[in-house]
């Protein structure tokens, strides 16, 4: 268990470990290439292309054909990171992604830049809310959400090893580095951020350090809340979920849509194992405009937000 | 930074082979090799309308418009080995028009990926064989295909990873027609062409027939050859039932080309059945006793 805090102040962009990550991998690995749509700077994959010219392949702004060509470079031997805007890059290319990657069981690693609202004014044409319920619902295809740049670095590593399609969503929300002890990143396990048998709080990827917060409250009014990182979406940690489904109430926090995402995930794992009554903190759909920071204010996605449903459960005990 | 293919390899890469050492390896052009390939033609004519009546569901329009491309690439110009379905310097076919998986399965069970005898589950409960290919269920199958305009960005990828590695192993997809309609078809011809992938060779299944009618009466595709011109590729026309032209077309060494080549090869639905032959009703359906009788008995020697 890693005593960790978010009390750090010193803000990182996770592209920037996903990037140092690839290229330290590409320098030992040359089957490790990159797909993009004409989202060299956006991915933040410069570095890369400067070094490995040939091992970038752009293939303009195009989706479709950039996870078919994502295919075929995988059944040529190599190990493609197709790094896009989430947006776009689940959207756009879904059905490749089902018979090209999915079915076809095609070793390919999606990366899913600036995620969530990032995009935050630019709308809802840009947010990548729906990703998880797209992927999610295939079965076959791993989902990684990291919170934090050793998260996403250790991320990057375990897809890249690993067989087979995976999505992974980088961020692009300025976040604190976060204390993980000993804890080793493994794709399918979830991480206990901090303990508590009163009241769950299983989120991911930047909300992950805003439940963190939300515990730190808690605890001042006598309330323990466990938190629960739960990076790897799919494959799904049952057994953490279980055990949290032990304190008696469950907080699920994603920026993604209230349907279809991790509420969902946790929820159908309790609806058949251990019902156990749950609070879903998410996006209702659409969004207005705003700034990423601005949504998730006006949607309950902060500390606050989540101390409130957490204690709503608390107190229901 | 330059795409084009070397054309006198020097082992540099890991998969690179000389000249004379690649032209060596694939099969032979003997005087007889279109009688061969003619032969399995029928072959996988008949094979694949056994299938569709035991199935009772298919589509043999296509089947039959396709048999005479996919036995010249399978029995007469590919290299590969199908005990070594996934050795790295195959001979890459994308089967983009996925629905005519009566005549791939057919092509790929005689070429010895799989036993023959498991046609005869073609879409039988569980059964590896459904109507669409899908490479996790089966050696040979390189993607899994059914929704159209898929195949084409599968066969660029791995016409780029061969360019990357200076492989010697060609890549060969085969579409429909109607197919073209599809967009992501054209996204991935400008990447080929952008790229010069002179490794990738596209077959163009020319029947001038889709689902419901002619493609000049649904979305017109002329003037197809100046397209892919426009796109960067080579173009070759030709009769897509003559077995010479098809083996004189796709055996041509990648070697000397500068550009990805699209071969239109002009067939006819239902071809080798004279009540199929260019019938639009026939894109799917399933012969009757009578009519399956009388198929059999056009496809005999």
């Amino acid at each position: 268990m890693s005593a960790a805090t978010s009390t750090m102040t010193k803000r990182f962009d996770c592209r920037d470990a996903f990037a140092t990550t690839l290229e330290s991998l590409a320098e030992r690995d040359e089957r490790i290439v990159v797909v993009v749509n004409d989202s060299v700077g956006s991915s933040k994959v410069g570095g890369f292309a400067k070094r490995w010219p040939h091992r970038l392949i752009n293939v303009g702004i195009a989706e479709q054909n950039m996870i078919g060509v994502a295919a075929g470079l995988a059944n040529g031997g190599k190990i493609p990171f197709v790094c896009g805007a989430a947006c776009f890059l689940t959207g756009r290319a879904l059905e490749q992604i089902k018979a090209d990657l999915a079915y076809s069981r095609a070793n390919v690693k999606l990366c899913g830049m600036a995620s969530g609202v990032a995009y935050g004014e630019l709308g809802p044409t840009h947010h990548s809310i729906e990703d998880y319920g797209w992927l999610r619902v295939m079965g076959q295809i791993g989902i990684v959400v990291p919170s934090d740049p050793w998260e996403t670095s250790e991320a990057v590593k375990a897809v890249a090893a690993s067989e087979g399609p995976v999505f992974v969503r980088v961020s692009r929300m300025a976040v604190p580095a976060l204390e993980h002890g000993d804890h080793s990143f493994t794709i399918g396990k979830a991480e206990v951020m901090r303990d508590g048998k009163d009241v769950a709080i299983i989120a991911n990827g930047v909300m992950v350090h805003r439940a963190l917060d939300a515990a730190a409250a808690l605890a001042k009014e006598g309330i323990e809340a466990r938190v629960i990182s739960m990076a790897s979406l799919a494959p799904l940690d049952e057994t953490t979920i279980l055990e949290a489904a032990a304190t008696g109430g469950i907080v699920t926090v994603e920026e993604h849509s209230v349907r279809g995402g991790l509420g969902g995930a946790v929820a159908e794992v309790l609806a058949a194992k251990m019902p156990c009554r749950m609070r879903l903190l998410g996006f209702p759909g659409f969004l207005p405009t705003g700034s990423a920071e601005f949504l998730m204010e006006h949607y309950g996605l902060t500390a606050e937000g989540i101390a409130a449903a957490a204690r709503e459960l608390a107190a229901a005990r | 930074m330059s795409w084009t293919r070397p054309r006198c390899a020097i082992s540099v890469g890991r998969f690179i082979v000389m000249k004379s050492e690649r032209e060596a390896k694939r099969p032979a052009m003997s005087k007889n090799a279109a009688a061969i390939v003619r032969e399995r033609a029928r072959l996988i004519r008949r094979s694949a309308l056994e299938m569709i009546v035991q199935a009772n569901i298919g589509h043999p329009g296509g089947d039959m418009s396709s048999a005479d491309i996919m036995a010249a690439l399978y029995f007469g110009v590919m290299r590969f080995d199908p005990k070594k379905p996934l050795d790295p310097g195959r001979d890459r076919f994308v089967m983009s028009k996925g629905h005519c998986s009566g005549a791939f399965y057919s092509t790929l069970a005689m070429a010895g990926f799989f036993p023959e005898a498991d046609l005869a589950t073609y879409m039988k409960p569980l059964s590896k064989l459904n109507a669409h290919p899908c490479r996790a269920y089966l050696p040979g199958v390189e993607t899994s295909t059914g929704p159209l305009g898929h195949g084409m960005p599968v066969a660029v990828g791995i016409a780029i990873a061969g360019q990357i590695d200076q492989a010697s192993y060609r890549v060969f997809v085969l579409t429909g027609d109607g197919e073209l309609q599809e967009g992501s078809n054209w996204e991935a011809a400008m990447t080929a062409g952008h790229r010069k992938l002179a490794n990738l060779t596209l077959i163009v299944d020319r029947n001038r027939l889709q689902q419901g009618a002619r493609t000049e009466d649904t979305v017109a595709l002329e003037p197809l050859a100046d397209k892919w011109r426009a796109f960067g590729w080579d173009v070759e026309e030709i009769n897509g039932h003559d077995h010479a032209q098809l083996l004189d077309v796709l055996s041509a060494p990648a070697t000397p080309r500068q550009k990805p080549l699209c071969v239109i090869a002009n067939t006819f639905k239902g071809q080798g059945v004279s009540f199929m032959r260019d019938q639009v009703k026939w894109h799917h359906g399933v012969p009757d006793a009578a009519q399956f009788a009388l198929a059999m008995k056009e496809l005999e020697a």
